[in-house]
């Protein structure tokens, strides 16, 4: 837009669909077009051609005859020709149809007679402004299905015949053909007032224009002609439909100049009708498709406009990005959490523009000499008035000397350059983030692993898109407000959203909990945590693994909490005074730890910290040595006696059950029936009994264990998957009841009919390390494939679910006053979730009161 | 069954209504009209017994598992 061009405003207060009439369509068009020939011997285009020069622009250099407008600032300009007969529109012919049916034949008059046609008329009036229009068509449709039986005309009387439509465009009364001549003066006869009962408004909507005599030609822009490589023209489909309809309707008009016989004229009527119907849709069922020479069916106006790779679905509602990437992501643990790793071929393919000033000629002419084959190097160059320059290895020379200020380069990405990261689905606003650009060898791109959980990704395959805003103005936006730092604390739970995963969390657990060493493996691993400052490190021989810990603490940080077991976790100046680090305190969500120190510092701090936990966590596990095997499951001999005593006495105890409901002692639970309570109290007796066991497992088996460890620590695993594999797997339930499916009576052949006890019915003794039977697997196997089947019927559902809702609340606000409003400043809320409090301010959704006390009396 | 009094059951919030000036008092607050507020049906069986009319603005006192209690405001409407 020019500088100097004024902006008007202005609002849209209705639109009204009609049809255009042979005036306008006259009155609109610059040129009529009376040869279906293109082009004259020296390639220009012919007067009243299909390609006439009045018609727009489509070749680079020319002038619009029309308006002198250069292509792509002419959008071309409409041309009409007049039929030599008339023609059925087959957009309309439904409409037709109906019309013809309604009127009568004789005197065009609507089949109602005057007194009804007021009541009717006022009775869409009403349904228009009550509802909407929407239901006011769907009353017209019903006062029409009426008409169609009506064979006298209550205005003159006449008797009325009966009109079919013979698909795609032929009408017939009683057998005999009506020639789109005679449609078109029956429609012509009709009143503009009964216009109005068929929803036609006849000021924009005439029913005889639905039958066409004069055809609007579209603009060349519309259908731009291609030049192959070997020069030669390629036409649009358009074009060459329009030349057909061209050439019969010339040929339709000499045969009647010429007074030719009927049969010949009628052939050639029907062969106009035929094109101008596939011209606007080659899609009608009764019609062959009309086709290329090729074979293949030509793309006319609906199919451009209709289905997925139509207008709509596709261009309109489907845009796409330049300068944007899509590769696999694997995890780096030695990059910053505010980096992501970008393979070198997509960084020789992403540029970003330089403009070139006083201070950088001299750097931005060197990714010039490197060119665009050799990295760091640049590929393209873009003149101050916007021309643009490829560069490539014999221009590279020519145009560091044309570089001036002013130009722009575009030079491949480098380090530190700002990108946006994300994945789908991008329901949240921490699944689209600002990193730095790292350039790394390899095809993937690389984050560090604990900002996988803001995105949800995994490297089993997911695949992540990259954008680089070409802007100064977007990448300080995204830098500021998308930034990875800037979106550590979740707008949902307050909490750090970002923290030490899996190994990480075993790691610093076992340091604050036994670790001990020599001052100098102490400083060993903090170096590998990338701390280089020891001033802090107490100076004795042997450290504990606490004072390391404390060495990434701010010296001046103060914190109390708890850890997953409970214990109190006491940071004081700086130092673990007590308590064991694991996932309650450093891992994602969870803990006020990482949020006080993001409080406090800032998201600067914050982020180093976090990196520094989870190096430092990683490199006591690779000092140390973290495996896992088969006898972390071990338990000693007295265990599995335990273990067995419980399950032997549960499969008493539910024998005793089955006794008492055989013999009637069984009491039923209100509400329910005896084999119901059964079954409860079954289901009931056998979790206890697994739990039980668990319980035995905690208690026995050794806490030394990598598999204890992680499940202690929060990285992996809990108690109860320990239990299923030293001890017993459990009572497989369905639905929430105990297996019921299978055979008549009973859910194996291997099994009696009625046998109610435990084994029968999908409970599992034995513990994965042991093995299962072959019941007890097939029994785990419907389990496992009913809850397979559950996730991946309930993903999509959940997601669209989500989506709906999101939709419905995107465009609530809250307000200067606290109250949260629509769009519409109507109010949802009268304080912001009832308290006031945005919870990314708080601490996990509460306000400590007595923190910011303490902390304003400091 | 007839006689229960559903303003009596402990998940139903306390309705009041206001009188002409604390309605206005209340859209001089937020600086809305009628329309802006949250709608409440006439035939909502918490307002039955309030005698009350369309128009009339309902005052709701809830229990808020974040707030404690909270304050919400329903303008009646027919439909």
């Amino acid at each position: 837009m020019e500088d100097n061009e004024i902006a008007v405003f202005k609002k849209v207060e209705s639109i009204a669909f009609s049809i255009l009439s042979p005036g306008i369509i006259k009155k609109m068009a610059s040129a009529k077009i009376v040869t279906p020939e293109l082009y004259d011997k020296e390639g220009y285009p012919v007067d009243g051609g299909l390609m006439d020069s009045r018609l727009g622009v489509i070749d680079p250099g020319l002038r619009c005859k029309t308006c002198g407008a250069k292509l792509k600032e002419c959008s071309g300009h409409f041309g009409y020709i007049s039929l030599a007969r008339p023609v059925m529109h087959i957009k309309f012919i439904n409409v037709i149809y109906d019309l013809l049916r309604c009127t009568c034949r004789e005197c065009g008059r609507i089949l109602i007679p005057q007194n009804k046609i007021q009541d009717y008329m006022g009775e869409l009036k009403s349904i228009e402004n009550e509802s909407s229009p929407e239901e006011r068509r769907i009353k017209i449709k019903e006062i029409i299905k009426n008409l169609k039986t009506i064979n006298k005309c209550p205005y003159c009387k006449s008797r009325q015949q009966k009109i079919t439509l013979e698909k795609p465009t032929t009408f017939l009364e009683n057998e005999k053909r009506i020639s789109p001549i005679e449609v078109r003066t029956r429609l012509e006869k009709i009143t503009d007032d009964d216009c109005e009962v068929f929803g036609l408004n006849p000021k924009s909507i005439r029913p005889e224009w639905m039958v066409l005599t004069i055809l609007s030609i579209p603009p060349v822009t519309m259908r731009p002609s291609i030049t192959l490589e070997s020069g030669e023209r390629s036409e649009d489909d358009l074009t060459h439909k329009l030349g057909d309809i061209v050439r019969i309707n010339q040929r339709l008009f000499e045969n009647i100049n010429a007074g030719a016989p009927e049969i010949i004229i009628e052939d050639l009527w029907d062969l106009l009708q035929y094109h101008i119907t596939t011209f606007f849709d080659n899609n009608i069922a009764q019609l062959p498709p009309a086709r290329h020479r090729s074979g293949d069916p030509l793309k006319t106006i609906t199919e451009r406009i209709k289905s997925k790779q139509g207008r709509i679905r596709h261009n309109l509602a489907g845009k796409r990005t330049n300068f944007s990437a899509r590769t696999v992501i694997s995890p780096d643990p030695m990059l910053s959490l505010n980096e992501v790793g970008v393979p070198k071929v997509i960084a020789m393919k992403l540029t970003l523009p330089e403009r070139v000033n006083e201070w950088n000629i001299e750097y931005l002419k060197g990714f010039v000499k490197t060119g665009p084959n050799n990295y760091p190097g640049a590929n393209y160059i873009a003149r101050p008035d916007g021309k643009k320059k490829k560069i490539t290895d014999e221009t590279r020379e020519q145009l560091i000397e044309e570089i001036k200020l002013g130009y722009v380069v575009e030079r491949h990405l480098i380090d530190g350059d700002i990108a946006i990261f994300n994945r789908q689905p991008s329901l949240h606003r921490m699944s689209m983030m600002c990193h730095k650009v790292r350039v790394l060898p390899g095809k993937t791109f690389r984050i560090n692993p604990t900002v996988a959980h803001p995105y949800n990704a995994d490297y089993d395959g997911d695949e992540m898109n990259l954008h680089i805003p070409q802007t100064e103005e977007a990448r300080a936006e995204a830098e500021t407000l998308m930034m990875v730092q800037t979106q550590l604390i979740s707008p949902r739970y307050g909490l750090s959203i970002i923290g030490a995963i899996q190994d990480a969390i075993s790691g610093n657990y076992l340091l604050t909990k036994e670790g001990a060493y020599s001052r100098r493996d102490a400083i060993d691993l903090l170096l590998s945590a990338g701390i280089t400052d020891f001033s802090t490190l107490s100076k004795k021989d042997i450290v504990s693994g606490k004072e390391v810990f404390g060495v990434l603490m701010p010296p001046d940080f103060n914190f109390i909490g708890k850890s997953k077991s409970g214990e109190a976790v006491i940071i004081k100046n700086g130092k673990l005074i007590e308590g064991v680090i694991d996932s309650a305190n450093i891992g994602g969500g969870k803990g006020l730890m990482l949020r006080n120190i993001h409080k406090k510092y800032g998201e600067a701090e914050a982020i180093t910290i976090i990196e520094a936990i989870f190096r430092l966590g990683t490199a006591v596990l690779i000092k140390r040595g973290f495996t896992i095997g088969i006898s972390d499951a071990d338990l000693p001999q007295e265990a599995i006696n335990k273990i067995n005593d419980t399950l032997a006495k549960a499969r008493g105890n539910v024998e005793v059950l089955t006794k008492g409901y055989h013999d009637g002692t069984l009491q039923a639970f209100p509400g329910r029936t005896l084999k119901e309570t059964l079954e409860l109290k079954i289901l009931e007796l056998l979790n206890k009994a697994r739990n039980e066991t668990g319980e035995i497992v905690s208690d026995y088996s050794n806490k030394e264990t990598h598999m204890m460890i992680m499940a202690d620590s929060g990285a992996r695993g809990n108690l109860l998957n320990l239990a299923q594999m030293a001890a017993c797997v459990g009572q497989q339930a369905m639905r929430g009841k105990r297996i019921e499916k299978g055979y008549n009576e009973r859910t194996l052949s291997c099994f009696k009919k009625g046998d109610l006890g435990p084994e029968a019915h999908g409970f599992i003794a034995d513990g994965f390390k042991k093995g299962l039977n072959p019941r007890e697997f097939f029994f785990a196997s419907m389990t496992g494939r009913d809850s397979l089947m559950d996730t991946a019927l309930r993903t999509p559902k959940s997601g669209y679910l989500y989506r709906r809702l999101a939709n419905a609340l995107q465009d609530l606000k809250v307000e200067y006053d606290n109250t949260v409003r629509d769009s519409s400043r109507k109010i949802i809320q009268f304080e912001y979730g009832e308290d006031r409090i945005d919870v990314s301010k708080s601490d996990g959704g509460i306000l400590n009161v007595k923190n910011i006390i303490k902390s304003v009396i400091e | 069954m007839k006689n229960i009094d559903i303003r009596k059951h402990i998940l139903v919030p306390e309705h009041s209504k206001l009188t002409k000036q604390e309605i206005q008092e209340l859209l001089e607050k937020y600086n809305i009209t009628l329309n802006d507020l949250p709608k409440i049906l006439l035939t909502d069986s918490a307002i039955e017994k309030l005698s009350v009319k369309s128009g009339d603005v309902i005052k709701i006192i809830r229990n808020s598992p974040t707030a404690g209690t909270s304050i919400y405001y329903r303008v009646v409407t027919n439909e």
